[in-house]
């Protein structure tokens, strides 16, 4: 359990670090928070012979809103969550779920983009990343890109990033005063990588869904949002027997995931009962 | 009875929860582990990745320096003896010589000056295995043309007792009713916080090699690794320093260390190999992959009246040294009816090979497994018959004492029945059971499990004897010397690593011989500095040890008490020992001990003739073994939807009988409960097909944090048996064992609306949902 021989690299700007990832490509990785990534190097899973430390660029350590979006930096750690970080239903949502990751060493170090760059299926930011249609901010040598969550996440533990690309900023919409949500996840022990979560995202007016957002992770190789139950959501009455209706369909559209912990069938069970907690938590 | 007891010593120091003298070191970061030292050199091992297949070459990269089988043929290989003509005695080489057993043996040691170098040449290390069929499943390793895992022996049965009493038959076919289960206990890992660890260092000076490293047992292994290493024992001294937890895995020899001694002796350098958590989850030892079929006869009053018993026991690829591949089915055999009088019995017990992880004991060896197994049965045969799990316990728990076993072991004083009675007022039981049928209403399933146990503590030489054992693990001696200071020094062969040994056994020794615990110094861990002994396991060392210790500490005082007596010019039966000095009941004098204790080595010629010079003396102890006794309560919640288990409570009503230190033995009932628990929710060794482990880093191989773990309610009650001459029974396995029990009996409970019991370990979340689909309640 010890990493394989490789060179360091301490970029203090955007453009140095995205020289580096254009110098060494797909044998380089970016290292972050670091949570995931030294782990899989001391398991010799990964071994790449370059790493970018890109801890020392100041400029990407920031969670702020500009134009109805929050703009989420490279170096903002999980823990920066625990408290909101706007003062609307986004803020409290994402200090909702925030609760949920790891545990309190590894919040103080983890980063958001991080997680959305690892991209690990049960991860909770990057479920959330897929129900609130985040978008992500890829930047390489010669210019910058902007990718939405549906497109960004490709595969268990593939997304649309680049080898030459950095991750430098997620951005979220604002959620509309009013909005309701519900953040529900089950795993073996506090801590653990969910074997599924859901977080359900809810808008009512005069007494009928006008939005609903249902995402899931852990279920499937990466999180999406779950058409079908949205649709038998919206236009209707949001009451318990649309959430369990919701959560019917959800568990009907789900491919689930076979591993030792959770076969396809008990992880069809665990996304039914997610999801209908999730929408619950939105009726009050 | 108990009262007497009570009255009987004086005491000061025991029965005080006084700190724990070895914690002040450790919380503040000042231990010394084997991982602490340096060295010069760095061994790390090439491991196979397939079950079973022979292996051709290994190449080992020209730019690094690596041993593989050829070069030891001078190291004798590792094979533990059991003088059983069931016994099929195998043997384990240090590096894999020619054939593959299972994944993660050794194959080749890469020695280099890092470990992430010695890892980088492990991976250009080049091997060539012809892989074969493995066997993995104990069942499948029992059938008929399965592949062997040793290809000379007859079949993989590699030790196999049985049990028959006389009169079984006819009372088997008189029952009223027959109730049968069938366990799983699934492949489980101790665990140890610290991973096994040594550090060798050559002294050109004397030529003796010093081993270092993480072990229950520091004098057995200098005795294995000496001998097959050809040295004399003289030759090697072994010193276990700071331990992070053992529970069994560091009970046992492994190759490894062997391997490291050799090198050290072939460079005449340092050399280390601390082992890393994959390792350790692959390769250390494993325990308890277990099935039994218990078939148990009632009579129409649901009495206990017979038990037939068939148990498999997968005990790996090897047989492990000294405890050998015997110890769970033997011990699973010999202990399995537990506090239930049935006096007919039947039982076949075989330990097989399979191309799988070889075993060690973990805390409780197979005794949570048939704990489970007879608990199971108990609250299964209860519903048949229509009666509570209770009353079918107070109808079948021992209550008369001395009590025979069918398997002939004799039951000291207990409290098998007062304990569970405690737990049901406790709790309150009736509060319980209205609890959870309100919440029933409301589809929230709360379930109350019940396991009452024994627990086999503190037992010597006979008993190890009685499996046949050619090491026959049991006595403990200790030397104990009081200083001219009058400061007490005990060296003990036993070896605490993390039991608050040191403290116990100070308490011990300083209401014999009137000095305060701080002036008591516990010396273990080191075969220069220690007598003999076995170190600790098997719950034995505050028995056994501690024996030795009062043994030797009321020698010490007949000594302090002959001194005093002549300098006084009383009898000796005049004279007291109180704490600081010796008293003369008729004449009021008295004396300090530090001034008994400096004339004993510096005025001796005023005890010519009374006394030898200093105050040194040994206590040895080899007792026939006690049985403490526990009934644990788990209150669980069972989430119907998502399978999830909530241990909302935990009781554990324990007879140790006398505590010397009742802060220690809470600790040991709570770290024992904490694994009972993981073993039957979280913790499980899985192998494929293949024999790939599918569990080798903590993602995947799940302990419990603190968030699964509830508080504990204690309650003690102490019996004071004569089986012991400090009357204090072992404690260190009950929490372990009476746990997994106690909870599959509350899930079971929890979801008996629905028709599901479950008769495994552990039982998950994906198996509860998997067992009510098949019920019929697929969905909320």
């Amino acid at each position: 359990m010890k990493p394989a021989p490789f060179h360091y690299h301490a970029p203090v700007t955007v453009e140095e670090a995205v020289t580096q990832l254009a110098r060494y490509g797909g044998d380089a990785k970016v290292l972050a928070g670091g949570q995931s990534l030294v782990p899989v190097m001391a398991f010799r899973l990964a071994r790449p012979g370059q790493i970018v430390d890109i801890n020392g660029i100041e400029e990407l350590d920031y969670a702020r809103v500009t134009d109805g979006r929050l703009h989420i930096g490279a170096l903002a750690r999980h823990a920066r969550f625990h408290d909101p970080v706007e003062p609307g239903p986004l803020g409290q949502l994402l200090s909702t779920v925030v609760q949920s990751i790891a545990h309190l060493p590894i919040r103080m170090r983890g980063t958001f983009c991080g997680s959305l760059a690892h991209a690990d299926a049960s991860s909770e930011w990057c479920a959330t990343a897929a129900t609130l249609d985040a978008e992500m901010v890829l930047v390489h040598q010669t210019g910058r890109r902007v990718v939405t969550a549906a497109d960004y996440f490709k595969g268990f533990l593939m997304t649309d990033r680049a080898d030459d690309e950095l991750l430098v900023e997620a951005r979220i919409p604002l959620l509309p005063a009013g909005t309701r949500f519900g953040f529900e996840e089950f795993s073996r022990r506090a801590g653990d990588y969910a074997l599924t979560l859901c977080l359900a995202v809810i808008r009512v007016e005069g007494g009928k869904v006008t939005e609903a957002r249902v995402g899931v992770g852990g279920a499937e190789p990466f999180p999406r949002r779950i058409k079908e139950a949205e649709a038998t959501l919206v236009g209707r009455a949001f009451d318990h027997a649309a959430c369990r209706r919701a959560a019917e369909f959800a568990a009907k559209a789900v491919d689930p995931m076979n591993d030792t912990q959770a076969d396809p069938e008990y992880r069809r069970d665990l996304v039914l009962a997610m999801v209908r907690r999730a929408l619950e938590k939105c009726l009050a | 009875m108990s009262g007497d007891h009570q009255t009987k010593h004086a005491t000061t120091w025991v029965g005080r929860s006084i700190r724990r003298v070895e914690d002040r070191a450790l919380v503040h970061g000042e231990g010394c582990f084997t991982a602490d030292l340096p060295a010069d050199l760095h061994v790390r091992f090439v491991r196979s990745p397939v079950a079973s297949g022979r292996l051709k070459h290994v190449t080992i990269p020209d730019t690094a320096r690596g041993l593989v089988a050829a070069d030891l043929t001078r190291i004798g290989r590792i094979k533990p003896m059991l003088h059983r003509p069931d016994y099929v005695a195998v043997e384990q080489p240090i590096l894999a010589d020619g054939v593959i057993r299972f994944v993660g043996e050794p194959i080749a040691a890469i020695i280099a000056s890092s470990p992430a170098e010695a890892e980088d040449h492990v991976e250009a290390t080049f091997y060539d295995i012809d892989e074969t069929d493995p066997v993995v499943d104990v069942l499948a390793a029992l059938a008929p043309g399965a592949p062997r895992v040793h290809d000379w022996t007859k079949h993989n049965i590699l030790v196999e007792g049985r049990v028959d009493t006389p009169g079984f038959d006819a009372m088997f076919a008189s029952a009223a009713r027959i109730v049968e289960v069938d366990i799983t206990s699934r492949r489980q890992h101790a665990l140890p916080l610290e991973p096994r660890g040594a550090h060798a260092d050559f002294d050109r000076r004397t030529g003796r090699i010093t081993l270092t490293c993480s072990t229950q047992s520091p004098h057995v292994m200098r005795t294995a690794i000496a001998e097959l290493l050809q040295l004399p024992e003289a030759d090697l001294r072994v010193i276990a320093p700071d331990v992070g937890g053992g529970f069994g895995q560091k009970m046992m020899l492994p190759p490894e260390y062997v391997l490291i001694v050799h090198v050290a002796r072939m460079t005449k350098r340092s050399v280390a190999w601390i082992e890393d958590r994959r390792e350790n989850l692959i390769a250390s030892f494993h325990a308890r992959d277990m099935r039994v079929k218990l078939k148990a006869a009632f009579s129409a009053d649901a009495k206990l009246i017979a038990i037939d018993a068939d148990m498999a026991s997968n005990v790996g690829a090897y047989s492990g040294f000294p405890i050998t591949c015997g110890v769970e089915a033997l011990m699973g055999m010999a202990e399995l009816p537990g506090p239930y009088d049935v006096q007919q019995y039947r039982c076949v017990s075989r330990g097989v090979a399979t191309n799988t992880c070889p075993m060690a004991p973990y805390r409780g060896v197979s005794r949570p497994v048939i704990t489970f197994t007879m608990e199971r049965m108990m609250d299964t045969a209860a519903a048949k018959f229509g009666i509570d799990p209770i009353d079918i316990r107070r109808r079948n728990l021992i209550d008369k004492f001395p009590y025979k076993s069918a398997t002939g072991l004799t039951f000291d004083d207990a409290t098998y029945r007062e304990v569970m009675e405690i737990a049901v007022r406790e709790l309150p039981l009736s509060q319980l059971r209205e609890r959870q049928s309100e919440m029933r209403k409301h589809g929230r399933y709360l379930g109350i499990g019940f396991s009452t146990f024994s627990e086999r503590t503190g037992y010597g030489t006979p008993a190890f004897a009685a499996r046949g054992m050619e090491s026959t693990p049991g006595y403990e001696n200790v030397e104990i010397a009081m200083d001219p200071s009058g400061n007490v020094t005990a060296r003990i062969g036993a070896f605490p690593h993390g039991q608050g040994l040191k403290t116990t056994l100070s308490q011990i020794i300083a209401d014999e011989v009137g000095v305060s615990p701080e002036k008591i110094n516990i010396i273990a861990g080191d075969t220069d500095q220690t007598p003999y002994g076995w170190g600790s396991f098997a719950s034995r060392s505050l028995v056994i040890s501690g024996g030795a210790c009062l043994v030797g500490a009321r020698k010490l005082k007949a000594k302090l008490v002959r001194i005093a007596a002549h300098l006084m010019k009383v009898a000796p039966e005049d004279v007291t020992l109180e704490p600081g000095f010796a008293k003369a009941r008729s004449t009021n004098q008295s004396i300090p001990i530090p001034e008994l204790a400096r004339t004993a080595y510096h005025k001796a010629h005023l005890l010519y003739g009374v006394a030898d010079a200093g105050l040194v003396e040994q206590g040895f102890y080899d007792p026939p073994g006690t049985f403490s006794n526990a009934c644990h309560v788990a209150v669980v919640e069972v989430d119907i939807e998502t399978g999830g288990v909530k241990v909302e409570r935990f009781m554990v009503v324990e007879d140790a009988g006398r505590l010397i230190n009742p802060m220690i033995v809470d600790g040991q009932i709570h770290g024992g409960v904490a694994q009972g628990i993981a073993n039957a929710l979280l913790e499980e060794i899985i192998y494929d097909e293949r024999g790939n482990i599918l569990t080798a880093t903590l993602a995947d191989f799940l302990p419990p944090t603190m968030s699964e773990v509830p508080r504990f309610e204690l309650h003690h009650i102490e019996t004071y048996s004569d089986a012991t001459i400090t009357e204090a029974k072992g404690i260190g396995e009950g929490g372990a064992i009476g746990a997994p029990a106690a909870v599959v009996n509350a899930i079971s409970d929890a979801l008996s609306p629905f028709g599901v019991a479950f008769y495994e370990l552990p039982v998950t979340p994906q198996r509860i949902r998997a067992a009510l689909r098949k019920a019929g309640k697929a969905n909320s």
